[in-house]
């Protein structure tokens, strides 16, 4: 997994119209290495839960607009690819809970209680390290 | 996203197309709830056909539909839900409990 490939970093605000655009960054950044649709499907769906995350749960009750989401994709030679999405907000308190099928802080915005379970189902690895200055996930996933 | 609706004896179907995300989720959530007080239907119907995208903010809109329907005496029904959608309703073992078609009168 050593050798790098390709790698991109983008920082935007926590703007709910840029789930779209980071899905968009990493369609782009996969594009031309024969990726199935089906695992492509699987990490867009992961790189918007991890951005919706941070937008809706570590920047909660604050103004999006000054507040910075990081997204790295890094693709290694074994075609492993490395998806890094990282906030400066108010982290998780309970990440055991926080990992359980259906537990939501957000019963009223109908949230499902199902982004951190289906990250975790679709990719190969994943790590969260969260304190009240923030949450970075590391996700991996070999690509077919 | 783009939702149109459609009244179809007893049925409302809202053909949903485009991508349902969290920033998408709450116009759409909207709209349907409005039809579906307007049209009162014995069925709502939800084409999933032409959703170009879905992550766990629109399982959460099905979940929130099927729970208002079934208080209104309505039965939900998912209308083509794409593999990628499906492996996302079968993952939240939801896929029992809903009625999924993969065409009109086929239950998957």
């Amino acid at each position: 997994m050593k050798e790098i490939i390709n790698s991109i970093r983008a920082r935007f605000p926590a703007l709910s119209e840029n789930e779209g655009v980071a899905r968009i960054l990493a369609t782009g950044f996969l594009m031309h290495l024969g990726v199935t649709p089906a695992a492509l499907a699987d990490i867009k769906t992961v790189v918007s839960e991890a951005v919706t995350n941070a937008i809706v749960h570590g920047y909660r009750d604050r103004n999006g607009a000054g507040c910075p989401v990081f997204l790295e994709l890094t693709l290694y030679a074994d075609r492993t690819l490395v998806i890094t999405v990282r906030d400066r907000g108010r982290g998780i308190p309970d990440l055991e809970q926080a990992m359980q099928p259906f537990f939501t802080t957000d019963r009223e915005g109908e949230r499902s209680g199902m982004g951190l379970p289906i990250m975790d189902a679709f990719t190969d690895q994943m790590k969260i390290t969260t304190s009240p200055k923030g949450t970075k996930v590391v996700m991996k996933k070999r690509l077919p | 996203m783009k939702a149109t609706t459609a009244n179809c004896g007893e049925d409302l179907v809202v053909r949903v197309l485009g991508d349902v995300d969290h920033h998408t989720s709450l116009g759409l959530r909207e709209e349907i709830d409005r039809q579906m007080t307007a049209a009162a239907p014995r069925r709502l119907v939800l084409d999933l056909s032409g959703t170009e995208f879905m992550d766990s903010s629109g399982l959460g809109l099905i979940l929130g539909r099927y729970r208002k329907a079934r208080e209104a005496g309505c039965e939900l029904v998912l209308l083509r839900p794409t593999p990628a959608i499906l492996r996302i309703l079968r993952l939240a073992g939801v896929d029992g409990m809903l009625t999924i078609r993969q065409e009109k009168g086929e239950e998957s």
